[in-house]
This record gives C-alpha cells, sequence and structure tokens, in this order.
C-alpha cells in the first residue's frame, strides 16, 4: 500500500499528517448497488414530500378561492378592492410614494443600526463607572419601547418643528428620525439579547487572548451574537418597513398618502390593495437574502451532519 | 433483540465510505464489534476517528457502505433514526453537556423523554451512577460550575444511563488526570462486565492497551490493521502501524 505514497518525506510529528492524502486513493471510489439505491430512495422519498406539498397547497388554494368567490357580496368587493384600471392607473403615483418610503427606510435603518448598536454596547458594559450612562440607555430603552410609533411621529414630526429653532425640513426628515428613535430601542434589545446568548466561555477565550473588552465585543461577541438574532432584527426590519408607511400622517407624500389620495379621487379602494402588494414586493428580497445568508452562515460553520 | 442472535456482531460496518466535500474520510471500513468487546480505535489526529463514530451513530450520513446494528442495517433510509440512536449511547471528544440543565436533568433528560421512564426511577439510576463516579454532590450543580473532568464524567453517566446496546465514546480520558483516568477505566471495565458493547477513539496508547479487547489502527480513513492489544502494539503486522506507534512512544 505504501507504493503510492510520495517520495520519502522526513519525519513529521504525528499530528501534522491529518491533512495528507496518502494510501488507498489511488482510483476514484466507484458508488456501490446498496448506495445507488439508498440516493434513489432518498430522491423519490424527496420527490413525493414535494409532490405532496404541492398538491396540498393547490388544493387549499381552490377551497378557499370558491369559498371567497362564491360570498354573496363578492361581486362589489372586486369591483371596489381589485380594480384593474384602477390598479393600473393608481400605479404611478404610489410607485413615486414609495420612493419616498425606500429613502426614509434605508436612512432610517444606518440611523437604527448605528444608534442601537451604540445602546447595546453600553448597556453590555460591566464596570460601575459606566452607571449613569447604563441608566440612561435603560431609561431610553424602557421609554421608547413602550410607546406607541404613531405617537412619536406627532410628537417628532409636529412638537419639534414648533419649536421654532430648526429650519423647516420636509416631513419625511422627522419620520425617518421618530423612526429611529423607537426602532433603535427594539433593536438595541434584541442585538443584547444575541449577545448574552453568546456563552461566556467565548469571552473568557477571547480575553485570555489578550482582546480588551471592546475587542472581544466587536470582534468574537458580536458577530456570534447578530448570528444568533438575525431572524428578530429581520423581523423588526420587516416591521419598520412598515412603519415607514405611517410618515403619512405627517403630511408626506409616501405610498400610503399617495394611495389615500388616489382612493380620495374614485371612490374605489384598489389602490390600497396595490400600496400593499407593493410593501410585500418590497420586503421579499430582504426576507430571501438574510435566509440565504443564515443557511450559508451555518452550512460553512457547523458541523456536516444528518441533525 | 433476544439473546438467540447474540451470535451476530453488535455493530457491523461494512465498506464505508464518507467524504466531506473533496476530502474522502472514511475509505471503505470494515469492523465488526461483538458484545461485551471493547473496540478502541487508534490513529493520528485527523485519520477519521470521530468521523467513523459519528457514523455508526446516524449524525454523519455514509456516502456507500452499509452499518449493521444487532443485523439491522441503520443505513437504510427507511430505518428510523430517532429510535436507533436512542439505542446508542455517545459520549462526544466536546463533552456537550446542556449547559441549561443541571447534572441531574443532564443525566435523567433521555430516560425520562425518550425511554419514557419514570422521573424518581430516572433519577434513582442518575444518582446511583453519579455516586459511583463521585459526584454524588454535584447533582444541582450547572456543567460550567464544573471542572473539565468531572464534565466529562457526567457526560459518560448521560450516555450509559439508558443501558445502551452500544457505546461511542470519543475521548473520553482526554481531559482527565491519570487517577481519574484509571477510575474511567474501571468504570469501562464495570460496563464491559455488565453486558456492554463500545468502541472508543483514544490517543493513550495505556489506556487502549489496558481497556481494549480489539484494538483497531486508522490512517487516512483506512483501517490499516486490527487486533487483540497484544499484538497490535508489541508486535504489529503493518508497516504502517509501526511507524505510527513509533512516533507515539518517540513523543510519549
Ligand atoms: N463536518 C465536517 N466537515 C468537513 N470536514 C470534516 C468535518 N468533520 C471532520 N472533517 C474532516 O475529517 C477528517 C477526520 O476528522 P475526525 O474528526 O474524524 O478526525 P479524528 O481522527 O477524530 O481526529 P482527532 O484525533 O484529532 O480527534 C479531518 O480531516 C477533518 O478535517
Ligand atoms: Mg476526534
Amino acid at each position: 500500500m505504501t507504493s503510492t505514497s510520495p517520495a520519502p518525506t522526513p519525519p513529521t510529528d504525528v499530528s501534522a499528517e491529518s491533512g495528507r492524502v496518502s494510501t488507498a486513493d489511488a482510483a476514484p471510489h466507484q458508488p456501490s448497488q446498496v448506495a445507488l439505491d439508498r440516493a434513489r430512495f432518498r430522491k423519490k422519498q424527496s420527490a413525493r414530500s414535494v409532490l405532496i406539498a404541492l398538491v396540498s397547497t393547490v388544493v387549499v388554494a381552490v377551497i378557499v378561492w370558491i369559498a371567497i368567490v362564491n360570498t354573496p357580496g363578492w361581486a362589489l368587493v372586486q369591483q371596489s378592492f381589485f380594480d384593474p384600471k384602477t390598479a393600473w392607473e393608481a400605479l404611478p403615483s404610489v410607485l413615486l410614494g414609495l420612493w419616498t418610503n425606500i429613502q426614509v427606510l434605508f436612512f432610517a435603518s444606518i440611523g437604527v443600526a448605528i444608534v442601537a448598536t451604540l445602546l447595546a454596547t453600553v448597556r453590555s458594559l460591566r464596570s460601575p463607572v459606566w452607571f449613569p450612562l447604563r441608566f440612561l440607555t435603560t431609561a431610553y430603552t424602557d421609554l421608547f419601547r413602550g410607546l406607541p410609533v404613531l405617537i412619536v411621529l406627532y410628537l417628532v414630526g409636529f412638537g419639534i418643528p414648533a419649536l421654532g429653532v430648526f429650519p423647516r425640513v420636509p416631513a419625511q426628515v422627522w419620520g425617518t428620525i421618530a423612526l429611529v428613535l423607537c426602532y433603535s430601542a427594539y433593536v438595541a434589545e434584541v442585538l443584547r439579547a444575541g449577545m448574552e446568548a453568546v456563552h461566556p466561555s467565548q469571552r473568557y477565550a477571547a480575553r485570555s487572548l489578550g482582546l480588551t473588552h471592546g475587542q472581544t465585543l466587536r470582534l468574537v461577541v458580536f458577530p456570534q451574537g447578530i448570528r444568533k438574532v438575525t431572524p428578530a432584527l429581520m423581523n423588526d426590519f420587516v416591521s419598520m418597513q412598515k412603519d415607514v408607511g405611517l410618515i403619512s400622517v405627517l403630511g408626506a407624500v409616501d405610498a400610503v398618502r399617495a394611495a389615500q389620495i388616489n382612493v380620495a379621487e374614485t371612490y374605489n379602494f384598489t389602490a390600497y390593495v396595490v400600496a400593499g402588494l407593493l410593501f410585500v414586493l418590497l420586503s421579499w428580497p430582504m426576507i430571501r437574502l438574510t435566509d440565504w445568508y443564515t443557511a450559508r452562515a451555518q452550512r460553512r460553520e457547523q458541523t456536516g451532519g444528518a441533525v | 433483540m433476544s439473546d438467540t442472535d447474540s451470535g451476530a456482531p453488535v455493530l457491523s460496518m461494512r465498506g464505508v465510505y464518507k467524504a466531506f466535500g473533496e476530502n474522502t474520510v472514511l475509505r471503505g471500513v470494515d469492523l465488526d464489534v461483538h458484545r461485551h468487546q471493547v473496540v478502541v480505535l487508534i490513529g493520528a489526529s485527523g485519520s477519521g476517528k470521530s468521523t467513523l463514530l459519528k457514523t455508526v451513530n446516524l449524525l454523519e450520513q455514509i456516502d456507500d457502505g452499509q452499518i449493521f446494528l444487532r443485523g439491522q442495517d441503520i443505513s437504510d433510509p427507511r430505518v428510523d433514526v430517532d429510535a436507533t440512536r436512542a439505542r446508542i449511547g455517545v459520549v462526544f471528544q466536546q463533552f456537550n453537556l446542556f449547559p441549561h440543565l443541571t447534572v441531574l436533568d443532564n443525566v435523567t433528560l433521555a430516560n425520562r423523554r425518550v425511554h419514557g421512564m419514570p422521573k424518581d426511577e430516572a433519577e434513582r439510576i442518575a444518582v446511583e451512577l453519579l455516586g459511583r463516579i463521585g459526584l454524588a454532590d454535584k447533582l444541582r450543580s450547572y456543567p460550567d460550575r464544573l471542572s473539565g473532568g468531572q464534565q466529562q464524567r457526567v457526560a459518560i453517566v448521560r450516555a450509559i444511563a439508558s443501558s445502551p446496546e452500544l457505546l461511542l465514546l470519543d475521548e473520553i480520558t482526554s481531559a482527565l488526570d491519570p487517577q481519574l483516568v484509571g477510575e474511567v477505566l474501571d468504570l469501562v471495565a464495570g460496563l464491559k462486565s455488565t453486558g456492554s458493547t463500545m468502541v472508543m477513539a483514544t490517543h493513550e496508547m495505556s489506556f487502549a492497551r489496558r481497556a481494549a479487547d480489539l484494538v483497531v489502527f486508522l490512517k487516512n480513513g483506512v483501517l490499516v490493521e486490527q487486533g487483540p492489544p497484544e499484538q497490535v502494539f508489541d508486535d504489529p503486522e503493518h508497516p504502517e502501524t509501526r511507524e505510527f506507534l513509533a512516533r507515539v512512544h518517540a513523543v510519549g
């Protein structure tokens, strides 16, 4: 068997030979009949479950559809909520409004990411020196998690400009600030929960390598913690995406407001449905992206394995 | 199963292949483990010992070959994996105790939730076993409060609490001091006399020599040599075994 191994190598220590391939890899392995049978069975099995899922989905969809179409008011509802012509006419203005939403969402996300990270970091500081700061951030998160977003929007959007010290800015700017205030409180708590879920032995390991408290947080605890809470963060993101629609109460012409205008003109609710669908479409890529990303991270870091 | 078929090996591997992507880790492993036998896997780091144990426990899906537990092909996709795993006890290389459960709950979990044993009986068994290895005073402690060796012993007790047909032990003595190695060895010998069958991976040749009925030398996923400890350690047939042992002795 040793005949296939390369020219005599100097003796190495035992652990060093793990990676090297020698001995029996002369010919690539031909799968046996058993392995092929097993592979075939597994394929059949998964094909069957896909089929079952498909059939049951179609059956449920058809039942729901028939049930709805046969309700007495369906014709009227179809006309006033799902009218294709109105939808098409409302689309440009609603899309334009949605662009405002996207801008607000973009800046609010960045703001939330920064503020929430700061808040979570402050709350994780252990030293008594930081007590006042820690106390303040705790008070902040408690306050803003409790306040309804709508009320914060009113207070910030109408209250602050009324002070008369700030230059006039569009309503969506105040909307963005209000969203950042609310959502960074939520997200900070999620991040903190993630950091606390990282096993304490990880902190020990990092500190014993000589990393500072800050480095430990940044390089070891945070990356692991954020993985644990990605679904929760995602949830907050999608939730914020919807709440961006609330800035219409400040008079900003976003998708909801544009739809509202259209509804007032046409006496037909279809524009709301259009706006709703656009919001769903908006959130969809992000949801898929996170799913893909977490799956990839899991594949890379965790042992393969069947469980 | 009954004693009538005790002629069949408890565990039998036939031509087992396992690859992680490009890296083929097991290359056609054939191994028979008979009842009451202690089989010890030796080999360099990365030679596939842990992987072999994981394939037996169905934690890794094999790419080819078959694995039989008491004559039943457990590599068949139709078998109930959970039921199969419930018949096998495992102590992992990293102990993998559940940090949110006390020592007692770690040990009684499978008996209560998988084997449907009443709580007091499960606890009686756990207390008895933990007492035997000197951990009677740690019942209510959480794993992270225990020393490495203590965690190791709890992990062993957790694996044997349900009297599995087959025990897979991955380097169970790696975190222990010499005296505890002796105690674990006694534990293993005791388990053997009560009918357990074991496969264990270890780097400790003296432990392997004392505990094993059969020593198996693995190199790059190939089962190079197997035999009773006297033969493999004192008079190895294969040059690769000799080379490995020489290196181990040179270091140790
Ligand atoms: N989940 C995995 N994904 C990819 N490769 C893996 C995985 N688990 C193990 N390997 C590879 O398989 C090979 C054998 O690993 P294994 O853990 O079985 O070695 P070992 O003999 O137990 O070593 P040690 O004595 O150091 O514990 C190694 O080269 C390792 O890199
Ligand atoms: Mg190993």
